[in-house]
């Protein structure tokens, strides 16, 4: 039987390992452990009070106001991860074809569509928000300098156009994500293999449906996984748009935003429930790692090793 | 100015080095950030009053000061002494017993204090005043009064003057007012700063007697008033933030501003040249009772579990004396609590006056005990109505609707 003797190598081993386990234990591990614990417990403001089993979880999902807030919040981020979903992937995969071609000023353009992402969420959603003003914003400004003055809309203040205009300026602002990763997949697509495709056939269309999606499947998995993590963690860009209450009456609201209304409270509520936020926080968290995994499982699958 | 501080901050550095072994040090936390400054000269004239204690200030962003709070304190690494919530706010941290209990023995001024200051700062269920109130806030209408002086314009009586004067501000080219509703709390800081004298004192003792709820006419009519009089918000108003209002107002590109008295002394950082006036607005008919919507802000207090209670005590006597309800007047430009208090800045003088004739803002003072509030369920719907998504009917009935989930006598 093998035995970890604590001297040379051994002693080595344990001494290197040990420091980085102490710390994920305490600073990752811990915390997710204290939050799980929490959901399960009645609190008065901040005090902690009975253990109440799954009634957290049961307030959140079934007890109204917020089984129904919970269902609001739930398909906007499903509204979210689809629209990005063509907006970001979509877009950013015929960017990256179209770069990977080498169109004239492909190297612009690289740079041009990479630069957004390098910019902060702060200043994005800021930047947004001045283009989208109704009466100053460039947005409406060109909508009647170009005599469309009828789809000048106020954008952020219609329950229809509001989540709209968050999803439009994510997708602005991480399209360059996506199109670096395909672009990069595309870029490993061997000679021969194009090579082979061109004695075939001249149309672009085969080409892409038969040979670069399927061997850019790598780079489709990590981005696929990536946005629906995003979507579903989503909380800077409505913060900053569109404020705490998702508003307009809750048209922007997103898991994210709801929960931290709901563990920390916000001007306009004054309550504060560690106990329902947890319970949301560790549903967020369950729901995105199960369906995490089955995603990346399934897209896994389907990848062609070269 | 920045000299000042140089100097403020040596002589601080002086008192801190000199400062005997057995000093008591006391930590302060703040949100109001920008006033910074001010706080410092505070706390140095408590300090040279107090020899021996000393205070340290710390300000966090508004925004996230009730979690900032809220989690020191739940950590405990909370400060000495703090600036707490009014109302629910306060119920937050007074609840789980992070503060401590004051009464008019241990801080004897309160005593004198306006029982509806003093109210803000009690907790309900076991009737103690945990902090010590420090400003009211009024809202009403603030107006730029270059606008009206040019234009020959006068204060309106009646809301029929409001709309006719709205107009004819329109018509000379400048927009009436500047607020918009894309920022949910300003949804209801419209419906106090503009329809209070509509809605009228006896709606609100109705409503307190459980005789009354907001599906009442007298507040279905307010809403109606507030969808009309909203005719003349600029262009887009339901997409236009907060900031952006203010930019308006400040800018002096719209005439009129709905909103509470912090926003006056931000007009004047925003232009120093501006012009303002305020007033009540008006009832339908002259001879109803001209009224704005009051409320307390937040107050100052001390930790339970301080290791100086003695220290911290001295200083909630501090803040509620006439000594500092003056400072706090003339240097914050916010209307003090303490009572007594006059004021340098004539209109705030006038705010303390118009306070007199007052309906709470409702929702915060009374409906921000349950979920969902008050306050969100009024934000969403006047969003709504404005944009033409229900109507006032059936704004106020989803209101009394929302609440009935936590307010008692709504519940039969």
């Amino acid at each position: 039987m093998p035995q970890l003797r604590l001297t040379g190598r051994g002693l080595w081993i344990t001494v290197l390992i040990a420091p980085p386990l102490a710390f994920v234990a305490l600073f990752i591990v811990y915390p997710i452990v204290a939050a799980f614990a929490y959901a399960f417990y009645d609190w008065q403001g901040l005090m902690r009070g009975d253990f109440v089993g799954l009634a957290n979880f049961h307030q959140v999902l079934f007890v109204e106001p917020y089984a129904s807030w919970t269902r609001n919040a739930f398909t906007h981020n499903i509204i979210v991860f689809f629209a990005l979903m063509v907006l970001q992937n979509g877009v950013g995969f015929i960017l990256a074809y179209a770069l990977w071609r080498e169109l004239p000023g492909a190297r612009f353009h690289r740079v041009a569509v990479f630069l957004p992402v390098v910019l902060s969420t702060i200043i994005v959603g800021y930047l947004w928000k001045l283009f989208l003003h109704p009466l100053f914003g460039v947005v409406n400004q060109s909508l009647k300098a170009v005599g469309l003055p009828f789809l000048a809309q106020p954008w952020l203040g219609q329950d229809t156009t509001a989540l709209w205009a968050l999803i439009f300026a994510n997708a602005w602002h991480m399209v360059g994500f996506p199109t670096l990763v395909f672009l990069a997949g595309m870029q490993r697509i061997p000679g021969e293999i194009l090579d082979a495709v061109r004695m075939e056939t001249e149309s672009e269309w085969v080409k892409i449906t038969k040979i670069v999606w399927p061997l850019v499947a790598p780079s489709a998995t990590v981005v696929f996984v990536l946005l629906f993590v995003g979507a579903f963690n989503w909380f800077e860009l409505p913060y900053i748009m569109a404020g705490l209450d998702g508003s307009p009456y809750g048209s922007t609201d997103v898991l994210g935003l709801y929960f931290y209304r709901t563990a920390f409270g916000n001007v306009s509520a004054g309550q504060q429930n560690f106990g329902l936020g947890s319970a949301l926080a560790v549903l967020i968290f369950v729901f995105i790692a199960a369906v995490a995994s089955v995603i990346t499982v399934r897209l896994r699958a389907r990848e062609i090793q070269i | 100015m920045s000299k000042t501080i140089i100097r403020m901050g040596a002589a601080l550095g002086a008192v801190l080095i000199t400062m005997p072994a057995l000093s008591q040090e006391l930590t302060f936390w703040s949100w109001r950030q920008e006033d910074r400054a001010q706080y410092e000269e505070f706390i140095g004239a408590f300090e040279a009053a107090n020899p021996g204690i000393t205070v340290n200030l710390e300000t966090f962003e508004a925004a996230n000061y009730n979690t900032i709070l809220s989690t020191a304190l739940a950590g405990g690494t909370g400060p000495d002494l703090m600036m707490v919530r009014a109302y629910g706010g306060l119920e937050n941290v007074a609840s789980a017993g992070y503060l401590m209990p004051l009464d008019t023995q241990k801080v004897p001024a309160l005593a004198d204090f306006a029982p509806t200051a003093l109210a803000a700062e009690t907790m309900r269920s076991d009737e103690t005043i945990y902090a010590v109130p420090f400003a009211s806030q009024t809202q009403l209408v603030i107006y730029n009064k270059t606008v009206f002086d040019d234009l020959g314009l006068e204060e309106p009586q009646t809301w029929d003057e409001l709309v006719a004067l709205s107009q004819a501000i329109q018509e000379a080219g400048i927009m009436p007012f500047a607020n918009g509703t894309a920022t949910a709390w300003q949804n209801e800081t419209i419906v106090g700063g503009l329809t209070s004298s509509i809605i009228g004192k006896d709606f609100y003792e109705a409503l307190k007697a459980g005789e009354a709820d907001f599906s009442d006419p007298r507040y279905v009519e307010a809403l109606t008033k507030l969808k009309e009089i909203s005719a003349f918000f600029p262009e887009g108003f339901i997409g236009l933030d907060y900031p952006s209002a203010q930019q308006l107002f400040g800018s002096g590109l719209a005439a009129m501003f709905v909103g509470g008295s912090y926003e006056l002394a931000t007009f004047k950082t925003m232009n120093p040249e501006i012009e303002m006036g305020v007033f009540a607005a008006p009832g339908l008919a002259a001879e109803d009772e001209k009224l704005v919507a009051l409320y307390y802000d937040g107050g100052y207090a001390a930790n339970a579990n301080t290791q100086h209670p003695e220290a911290a005590l001295a200083f909630l006597n501090y803040v509620a004396s006439l000594e500092f309800g003056q400072a706090f007047a003339n240097t914050l430009n916010n209307v003090s609590t303490v009572p007594g208090v006059t004021f340098d800045d004539p209109l705030l003088q006038e705010i303390s006056e118009l306070n007199a004739s007052s309906i709470p803002y409702m929702m915060l003072v009374d409906f921000r005990y349950g979920e969902p509030s008050g306050s969100v369920l009024l934000q969403g719907e006047v969003q709504k109505l404005m944009a033409g998504q229900t109507t006032p009917e059936a704004a106020g009935a989803a209101v009394t609707e929302g609440l009935k989930a936590w307010y008692e006598p709504f519940q039969d």
